[in-house]
């Protein structure tokens, strides 16, 4: 396809990173970090000082922070002054609780103005904050608190109904559960505290204590091939990539309205969609509803959208219903578009531009990253269908992995190898938690290992191959077979189950297990359906497969893992490869 | 073709079971969300509107969507479509 020039005096506003090769050769993350303020008297650096108080102390506190738009017609404008006395109230009602610093405070809610006062505020008062993805089903919510040693929960009525209740002997570590009433009023459950009035009672004023900027501050979970979700601890000082990046990568200026379609129980959602626009100072939107073709149309024209940083998923299911539907309406000030969570085919690039006279900009990064590493800037032209150049600060390679283990850059264009990141940058994970040795095999060296097949073309633009491994992703969300495999297994008819992802269209890959029964049971209609119900209350839509298939047995190696790379081979009608070493083929 | 509240209800329940079997509409408040409450992501609605499709004979465009936001609502929209066809 062919390459997208930029013209720079065509561009509506300058953008922040204007020559690519001189901002690399002059950035340095020292530098970088001057451009947040710290604590007061030097007492170190917290994510919510420098995305809420510090704003609310100066000329910006009178402007709207967050811009929340609810399912229905409801509707909140948070100004920074406004989100500073909020989160101050929820820190306070942590404290009067005897919650302490470096406890752990996880998130489950939909995208209402409380998971961002939460979040905020429990980082004011240093507590390490998980928001979890409020479509998660009760077992990926009970396997992320165990892990986590959950202290506070945050959440609503009808979700703890739904999703909690059921898990909490599960969670002896879990004392407090705050509850939002989203339920009219109706008595709450033994075991939780009624939110509302607490903050009622609170008082809006909250000083940070010192804060060291290598203090955890975010968990965010990640699935792996086997074993269960790894926790991925990130430090306050992440910060400084969030906000470089938001400044290079998205181009944040000073008035610009942005919108993150992501949820803040994915990595996305809480770097872009919390921490990154409010570090600037600027407006950020927030939608409470899913994906709506026309409902986000309206929502990029009314809240005058400039920069919108969204999914793949969404940018084809748009195209389904047609550039013209965008067409009808008006975007006069959006000017810059960004995509993340799935490579980014180039037909949904050059779309773009058919219905918003707009490339849209793909991204690469990763949970472990904690922010974006490789992106497409307005200055840089677009070769559809890559990833892009790394940000300035951030080295990356293709490397060959050595047969003791080490991994060495290989440069050759036509190389196809594993995607690396020179470990060093602010926001880089710090460990899986209570799993160092997971977290040591992720590097080599210097290098941190994605798990990305990429290769660089001989300008540097990378381009994305597949992943190394058999996690899933579907909308853009990354899924870990073992959880779905070990859900099935739970069922009594199970013998033993593979997953893997079917490629689709819309939403990248589907969710697609392969389930052998034990003896006495036969596979059917029935059988099927209630598994699928079955393993969908556990897990919930998101990570539940969408389809299963009963077979006999399931390929496996000798040593017994399930070839869930036959098992995808299969499914596509490709050949199956050497087999030399399997069981059952 | 003449459809009673109770076969649109039925073949409303249909559709959702045949993606979600687990979908326990006893306990649904026909005013809340309902695709959070059933636990529906996007992937699963689009299914359930081509099986209410086939069993009702209604496409709903993309453009409707957002009318769908409830049981009661999704009931009165079909309702509403039927009776014009």
């Amino acid at each position: 396809m062919d390459i997208i020039r930029k013209q720079l005096e065509a561009l509506p506003v300058r953008p922040n990173l204007l020559d690519y090769e001189a901002e690399r050769a002059a950035f340095s993350w020292t530098a970088a970090r001057r451009s947040l303020d710290g604590l007061p008297g030097g007492r170190g650096l917290n994510i919510a000082h420098e995305t809420v108080d510090r704003h609310a102390a100066g000329p910006r506190s009178t402007r709207v922070a967050l811009r929340w738009r609810g399912r229905n017609d409801a509707a909140q404008d948070i100004t920074y002054a406004g989100l500073r006395d909020l989160t101050a109230r929820f820190a306070n009602v942590l404290a009067t609780l005897g919650v302490e610093a470096g406890d752990r405070v996880f998130l489950l809610c939909g995208r209402i103005p409380m998971l961002y006062i939460a979040l905020l505020g429990a980082l004011k008062h240093r507590c390490v904050v998980t928001p979890l993805f409020s479509a998660f089903g009760p077992e990926p919510i009970a396997t992320r608190m165990e892990i986590g040693a959950a202290r506070v929960l945050v959440t609503t009525a009808s979700l703890y109904r739904r999703k909690v209740d059921s898990i909490r002997a599960r969670l002896p570590a879990l004392e407090h559960v705050l509850l939002l009433d989203d339920e009219g009023g109706a008595a709450l459950p033994p075991g939780t505290l009624a939110l509302q009035p607490l903050l009622d009672a609170a008082s809006p004023d909250y000083e940070i204590g010192p804060t060291d900027p290598e203090v955890p501050a975010l968990l965010h979970f990640t699935s792996g091939t086997t074993g269960k979700p790894k926790g991925a601890l990130h430090v306050h000082q992440a910060i400084v990539a969030h906000y470089e990046t938001g400044r290079l990568a998205l181009d944040f200026h000073s008035d610009d309205v942005f919108w993150c379609t992501a949820d803040p129980g994915w990595v996305t959602g809480t770097s872009y969609g919390v921490i990154a626009p409010l570090a600037h100072g600027i407006t950020q939107v927030v939608d409470e509803a899913d994906f709506d073709a026309e409902r986000w149309y309206t929502i990029l024209r009314r809240e005058h959208v400039s920069v919108w940083y969204t999914a793949p998923t969404a940018v084809r299911m748009m195209m389904k219903s047609g550039a013209e539907a965008a067409r009808r309406h008006a975007f006069p000030k959006l000017r810059f578009i960004a995509s993340v969570g799935e490579p980014l085919n180039p037909q949904a690039v050059t779309w773009g531009v058919e219905a918003f006279d707009l490339p849209i900009h793909d991204n690469w990064w990763q949970t472990e990253t904690g922010g974006i590493m490789i992106a497409n800037y307005p200055s840089l032209d677009i070769r559809p269908g890559s990833m892009g150049k790394p940000l300035p600060g951030i080295e990356a390679a293709i490397v060959r992995r050595t047969h003791d283990g080490g991994a060495e850059p290989v440069d050759d264009p036509a190389f196809e190898g594993e995607l690396a990141l020179r470990a060093g940058w602010p926001s880089m994970f710090r460990t899986y938690l209570n799993e160092e040795a997971r977290y040591r095999k992720c590097f080599s060296g210097d290098w941190y290992l994605t798990g990305d097949l990429a290769r660089r073309d001989a300008d540097g633009y990378y381009w994305f191959l597949g992943r190394a491994d058999d996690m899933i992703k579907s909308a853009g969300h990354l899924i870990g077979p073992f959880e779905v495999e070990s859900a099935l297994m739970e069922h009594s008819a199970v013998h033993e189950a593979g997953v893997i992802g079917k490629p689709d269209p819309v939403v990248g890959e589907v969710v697609k297990a392969f389930v052998a029964l034990k003896a006495g049971f036969e596979p059917g209609e029935a059988l099927r359906r209630e598994l699928l119900g079955f393993v969908r209350k556990r897990l919930g839509a998101v990570v539940a497969p969408k389809e299963i298939d009963f077979v006999a047995n399931l390929p496996k190696t000798r040593s017994g893992k399930i070839m869930r790379r036959l098992l995808k081979a299969r499914e596509l009608g490709l050949p199956e490869g050497d087999t030399s070493t399997l069981e059952s083929a | 073709m003449s459809a009673t509240p109770e076969t649109i209800r039925q073949a409303v329940i249909d559709s959702v079971r045949a993606i979600a079997p687990e979908a326990d509409f006893a306990a649904l408040d026909p005013r809340r969300p309902f695709r959070e409450e059933l636990d529906l992501d996007s992937f699963d609605f689009l299914n359930v509107l081509i099986e209410l499709h086939a069993r009702l004979g209604v496409e709903i465009p993309e453009a409707d969507y957002g009318k769908l936001g409830t049981l009661e609502a999704i009931l009165g929209y079909l309702a509403a479509r039927l009776e014009s066809a």
